[in-house]
C-alpha cells in the first residue's frame, strides 16, 4: 500500500461518508455507514503512524499534483499522526455505542442528521490536523465547527439551543481571529505553506505585522481550545448537547484547537520568535494555572455530573497549555501526553454519564446515591477514569502529569511543579465526591428503578478506561511518541 | 502614511464596530449583524492586501504588465461562503430560540434559564 496517499484518504472518507448518511437516512444503515467509515479511518491513521514512526519521516501528499510552496500539502508527522490516531480511535468508539443511546435523545427520525454532522466534524478536524496549508487550517475549522454548533443544538433541552448560539459567537470570533491571523502572515510572507512560512520568518521578529498574526492566531485558537478565561461557552455546550456528542468534542474538538496551537507556535513561529522574543509563556503559563485552579475549585461545587465533568476539562486544558508554555521538549511532550490522558479519558467519563442519565434518569449528583452496586460496571469505568483523571500511578494520566513535573523541575520552575501537584488534589476532590455518593451512600428509599443503560454504552466507556490503564502501563506507545514528536517539533523550531 | 494605508482605518474601524456590537448588544439578530461587520472587515483586509497600485485583474493580455494579486481573493470567496454558512446556521438557532422561549433577548432567556433547571423540553 502507498502510504503517500494516506493522508488525503483521511478527509475523503468521512467526507463522502456524511452525504451518504443524508440520501440513506435509515437510522440503522446510517449508523453502519459512520461505524464503517470511523473504523476505516482509524485503520488509516493506524498504518499512518506506524509508517511515520517506521521510516522517520513524513508523509507529503500535493493536492492535484501542485507542488508545495504554491500548491496545497497535506503532511503528517509523528505530531499529528499521533493527533489523528486519537481524533479516529475516539470517533470509531463513540459512533460505534451511539445506536442505542441516541434514540433516547433524538427521534428515530434524526439519527441520520447526527450521523452525517458528526462525520463532518470529523472530516473538520482531521482536515485541520493533516494540513500543511495555514489558510486550510481555518476552512477546515469552521467546517468542523459548523458541525459542532449543530450537533450541540440537537440536545433535549431547549438551554442546548442557546448554550449552541454562543458556541457559534464565540467560536466564530475565535475562528475569524484566526482568519485574521494568517492574513497578516500572508501579508508579511507572501506564503501559506507553512513549513515555508517558517523559513521566511526567520528574521523577521521586529516586523510588526508577524507580531500582530502572532498575537491574533493565539487569541483564536484559545478561544476555540477554551483556554481561561475563553471558556465561557464550554461548560454550557458540554452539559446540554446529547450525552454522546459531548463524550466526541469533549475528546477531539479542544484537543484538536490545541494541536493548532502548537503546530504554529513551533512549526511556523518558532520558539525563537513566540517565547523568546515575544515572551508567550508569561501570558500562556499563568492562564494555564489559573485555569486549573480555578475551573477545578468550580468543578468541586456543581451539583450536576455533567457540568462538574465539564469544568474539570476546562481545568486539563490548562494543563496542555502548561506544557506548551515551558516552550522546551519535555513540557511539549508532557502536553502531549496530558491530550492523549484527557481525550481518552474525558471521553470515557462523558460516556459513563450518558449511561447514568439512562439508568437512573437524571446527572444531578445527588440522584446516584448508591448507583455503584446497582450499576457497578458503569461506575467502575468511572473510578478508573477519574483515577487517570487525577493522575494516580498506573495509569496515562500518571505518565503525563509527571512528565510535567519533571519538565517544570527542569526549568527551574519548583513552584509550578508544587502547583501542579496541589491541583491535583482539587481533582481527588472532586472525582472524590461522585465516589463518595455513588459508593459509598445507600440509595435513597424511594429511588425508582434503575433502567439497564445500553451495553454498548457501557463496552465504549471501559474499552477507553482500559486504554488509559494500558496506555499507563506501557508507556512508550504514548510517552515515547509524544517525545519523538516533540523533539522532531523543538528540532524545526530551533 | 495615514492618507496611504486609510484601507487600514476602515478594516480596524469596521472590526471594532462589529465587536463591540457582539459584545453590548442583548439582541441575538443584532449580535449576528455584529458578527457579520467583523467577518467582513476581514474580508476586506484580505481583498486590499490583493491590490497591486495600476494592477489589472490577473489576465495575461498584450498591453498589461502589472496585475493585481488573486491569491487573496479567492481565498475570501471560500471565507464569504463560510460567513454565509455561519449566519444561516446562526439565524436557524435563533428562530428556534424564538420558538422555544418567545423570545430573542438575550437578559430575557437567561432570566427563564434561571427559573427552570434546565432538565424542561
Amino acid at each position: 500500500m502507498n502510504a503517500a496517499q494516506l493522508p488525503a484518504l483521511q478527509i475523503v472518507i468521512p467526507l463522502l461518508a456524511a452525504p451518504v448518511c443524508v440520501a440513506l437516512r435509515q437510522p440503522r444503515v446510517a449508523w453502519l455507514t459512520a461505524v464503517v467509515a470511523t473504523w476505516s479511518s482509524l485503520a488509516v491513521a493506524v498504518v499512518l503512524l506506524q509508517h511515520v514512526l517506521a521510516t522517520g519521516e513524513a508523509v507529503s501528499y500535493h493536492l492535484g499534483g501542485h507542488a508545495p510552496p504554491h500548491g496545497i500539502e497535506l503532511r503528517v508527522d509523528a505530531l499529528n499522526a499521533f493527533v489523528l490516531l486519537i481524533v479516529t480511535g475516539i470517533s470509531a468508539v463513540v459512533v460505534s455505542a451511539s445506536r442505542k443511546s441516541l434514540s433516547e435523545e433524538l427521534s428515530e427520525k434524526q439519527h441520520y442528521l447526527y450521523f452525517a454532522a458528526t462525520l463532518l466534524c470529523m472530516t473538520g478536524l482531521l482536515g485541520m490536523t493533516v494540513t500543511a496549508d495555514a489558510f486550510n487550517v481555518f476552512v477546515f475549522l469552521e467546517i468542523s465547527s459548523l458541525s459542532a454548533y449543530s450537533l450541540i443544538s440537537m440536545g433535549r433541552s431547549r438551554r442546548a439551543l442557546t448554550a449552541a448560539y454562543q458556541y457559534l459567537v464565540m467560536g466564530t470570533l475565535g475562528g475569524t481571529f484566526i482568519l485574521l491571523g494568517i492574513g497578516l502572515l500572508y501579508m508579511a510572507t507572501g506564503s501559506l505553506n507553512m513549513a515555508d512560512l517558517a523559513v521566511r520568518l526567520q528574521g523577521m521578529e521586529a516586523n510588526r505585522t508577524v507580531q500582530t498574526a502572532l498575537a491574533f492566531l493565539v487569541l483564536g485558537a484559545s478561544i476555540k481550545l477554551a483556554l481561561f478565561p475563553l471558556h465561557v461557552w464550554l461548560p454550557n455546550a458540554y452539559a446540554f448537547a446529547p450525552a454522546m456528542v459531548t463524550a466526541l468534542l469533549a475528546a477531539t474538538a479542544t484537543k484538536v484547537a490545541f494541536y493548532v496551537l502548537v503546530r504554529f507556535l513551533f512549526g511556523v513561529f518558532g520558539t525563537d520568535f513566540a517565547f523568546d522574543a515575544m515572551h508567550l509563556d508569561r501570558v500562556l503559563m499563568p492562564l494555564a494555572l489559573a485555569a486549573m485552579f480555578s475551573a477545578s475549585i468550580v468543578a468541586v461545587f456543581q451539583r450536576d455530573l455533567r457540568r462538574m465533568l465539564a469544568f474539570s476539562s476546562v481545568a486539563q486544558i490548562g494543563y496542555m497549555v502548561l506544557g506548551l508554555s515551558f516552550a522546551s521538549e519535555l513540557g511539549l511532550a508532557g502536553g502531549i501526553v496530558h491530550l492523549f490522558n484527557h481525550a481518552v479519558v474525558k471521553s470515557s467519563l462523558f460516556l459513563v454519564m450518558a449511561a447514568v442519565a439512562i439508568g437512573v434518569g437524571s446527572t444531578q449528583i445527588e440522584d446516584l446515591r448508591g448507583i455503584g452496586r446497582r450499576m457497578p460496571w458503569c461506575m467502575g469505568a468511572f473510578v478508573v477514569g477519574g483515577l487517570s483523571l487525577i493522575g494516580v500511578p498506573l495509569t496515562v494520566g500518571f505518565v503525563s502529569k509527571w512528565i510535567l513535573v519533571r519538565a517544570a523541575l527542569e526549568a527551574g520552575l519548583w513552584p509550578v511543579a508544587v502547583l501542579i501537584l496541589l491541583s491535583s488534589l482539587l481533582a481527588v476532590v472532586y472525582v472524590w465526591r461522585v465516589v463518595e455518593v455513588a459508593w459509598f451512600e445507600a440509595p435513597a428509599e424511594d429511588a425508582p428503578q434503575v433502567r439497564r443503560p445500553p451495553a454498548g454504552v457501557v463496552c465504549a466507556a471501559w474499552t477507553l478506561a482500559a486504554a488509559a490503564l494500558v496506555f499507563g502501563v506501557f508507556t512508550d506507545a504514548t510517552a515515547g511518541v509524544a517525545l519523538r514528536a516533540a523533539r522532531m517539533l523543538m528540532e524545526v523550531s530551533s | 502614511m495615514t492618507a496611504g494605508h486609510y484601507q487600514y482605518w476602515i478594516v480596524a474601524v469596521l472590526m471594532m464596530t462589529g465587536l463591540y456590537v457582539v459584545i453590548s448588544k442583548g439582541n441575538m439578530i443584532k449580535k449576528i449583524i455584529g458578527l457579520n461587520l467583523f467577518q467582513v472587515s476581514v474580508i476586506l483586509l484580505y481583498v486590499s492586501m490583493g491590490k497591486v497600485e495600476g494592477g489589472t485583474a490577473p489576465i495575461v493580455a498584450e498591453g498589461f504588465e502589472v496585475y493585481s494579486n488573486p491569491v487573496p481573493h479567492v481565498l475570501m470567496l471560500t471565507a464569504i461562503v463560510v460567513g454565509v454558512a455561519t449566519t444561516a446556521l446562526a439565524l436557524s438557532f435563533v428562530v428556534r430560540i424564538h420558538e422555544a422561549y418567545g423570545t430573542v433577548e438575550e437578559d430575557e432567556v437567561l432570566a427563564m434559564e434561571d427559573d427552570s433547571t434546565g432538565s424542561d423540553a
